[in-house]
């Protein structure tokens, strides 16, 4: 599974996950959660090699066209329908360190909004040349991108008339499986974020700004493509000053 | 003024949503020919070292019913002990097991199954034994941020006792909730999400 031997490991303690930054279980705005939430004090405990270690993947997994969603769905000679956008960014950990060879996977609706999921009702069309899931790995300095078609608005049933804001489901993996995460990007200037139950679980403002990807005029490749840039960060790992030793070792 | 520690912010869990099998396993749900196989369905081969065991369960809600649109993930050690991680120090694990599997749980009855091997005994921070356990990180539509809990075995009394983890559950009988139910080699682990059999979740 691991190609990343020429690294020497970190093998600290990830810092604590601040959960008033992180949404809590319980939010009643968005309803599935009122069912789904424990209702007991989760058990708080430093971490153990059980959470210092995770699995780690190399590249040799990846196919040529795993980070392109236009195409890796799509018959030969054609692609899917919808705005041609590149999803760029880096995976660093809390120290601003990068996490090399982090996995991402993603997950959308295409253009209309429309899911290719047998549960999925939406009464928007289906692309027949677009599947929408990718995944990549960062490089060492914790880079990564794919292209895609940019998805749509969507509506669920939460309240009467609830939208989703346009979003891409990420997936990261970083070293330990402490760092485990799943989240969504948003799009800069969507109105419709702020209406969103789903975000608003997120209790500060500027974490949910975290899950915003500005355009980056910079990057977007002329007559193609448009960017945005999305970074993220995972859990840091604190360092390792003193190791920790049983007594009469 | 001091210095800014300078440190970032965790990016923010969101929910994974009913349609996490598009992106995590997209064979599961009929999207063909991206890629070869979904990731983690598969955790040994025939040369795998250890007992072969088979572990299953449930993901149940508050109202007790099994969630059928839910994800389960799972890490563990080999049959040595030894995690198949970069960052085990200990010596290098079975090559031939990956400790990490990933399955959804069904739509019709919301059973997740994996094939693996029982784990040895990784040592505490403070060098004790721990028991031999699996970690679980449960994901879907509702779970706002990732779910993390241990289960230990029930065939494993004598270390399950002197397990450091365990020994920390104040209300004794929620201890309980982490040890998997029949005998080898095969177990049956339910999650129950909310309620009076509440299974006890780590802040890891």
């Amino acid at each position: 599974m691991s190609d990343r031997q020429n690294h020497k490991p970190e093998t600290g303690a990830f810092f604590q996950r601040d959960r008033d930054w992180h949404a809590p279980a319980f939010t009643p705005g968005y309803k599935t959660s009122v069912l789904r939430s424990p209702q007991k004090a989760l058990l708080s405990l430093d971490n153990t090699i059980s959470e210092i270690t995770g699995p780690v993947f190399g590249h040799s997994m990846l196919g040529e066209l795993d980070n392109d969603l236009i195409h890796n769905f799509a018959k030969p000679g054609e692609s899917a329908i919808g705005e041609r956008i590149i999803v760029h960014g880096r995976v660093l950990d809390e120290r601003g360190r990068p996490v090399r060879g982090a996995l991402l996977e993603f997950w959308q609706a295409n253009a209309g909004g429309r899911y290719r999921h047998k549960k999925e009702t939406y009464l928007a069309a289906i692309d027949p040349n677009f599947g929408g899931c990718g995944r990549t790995i960062a490089d060492d300095e914790g880079y990564y991108f794919f292209r895609t078609i940019k998805p749509g608005a969507y509506p669920w049933p939460n309240g009467v008339n609830d939208w989703r804001p346009a979003h891409i489901h990420f997936s990261i993996f970083g070293h330990g499986f402490a760092q485990r995460l799943i989240t969504q990007m948003y799009f800069e200037g969507d109105p419709m974020i702020w209406k969103c139950p789903i975000v608003n679980t997120i209790p500060d403002r500027r974490a949910i700004e975290q899950l915003i990807a500005p355009l980056d005029w910079s990057n977007t490749i002329p007559m193609d493509a448009r960017a945005y840039k999305f970074d993220i960060v995972l859990r840091g790992r604190r360092s390792t000053f003193f190791e920790n030793r049983p007594e009469g070792n | 003024m001091v210095q800014e520690l300078g440190y970032l912010k965790e990016t923010a869990s969101q929910t994974a949503g009913p349609y996490v099998h598009i992106g995590l396993t997209p064979n599961f749900c009929g999207i063909a020919g991206v890629y070869k196989s979904d990731l983690g369905t598969s955790m040994v081969n025939d040369k795998t070292l250890g007992q072969r065991v088979t572990v299953r369960g449930r993901v149940i809600d508050g109202a007790g019913m099994p969630l059928k649109d839910a994800l389960v993930e799972i890490w563990q050690a080999d049959a040595g002990g030894l995690y198949n991680s970069p960052a085990e120090m200990r010596g290098t694990a079975d090559p031939n097991f990956t400790g990490w599997g990933r399955c959804p749980t069904s739509a019709e009855d919301g059973v997740f199954t994996f094939e693996t091997v029982k784990p040895g005994r990784v040592p505490f921070k403070d060098g004790r034994l721990m028991a031999p356990h699996i970690t679980f990180w449960i994901v879907a539509r509702g779970i706002n941020i990732g779910l993390h809990t241990r289960m230990y075995f029930p065939d494993e009394a004598a270390a399950n006792a002197e397990d450091p983890l365990l020994a920390r559950i104040e209300h004794r009988h929620r201890a309980e909730t982490l040890v998997a139910a029949g005998t080898a080699p095969s177990y049956t682990f339910d999650i129950h999400l909310q309620g009076e059999k509440e299974t006890v979740f780590l802040d890891i």
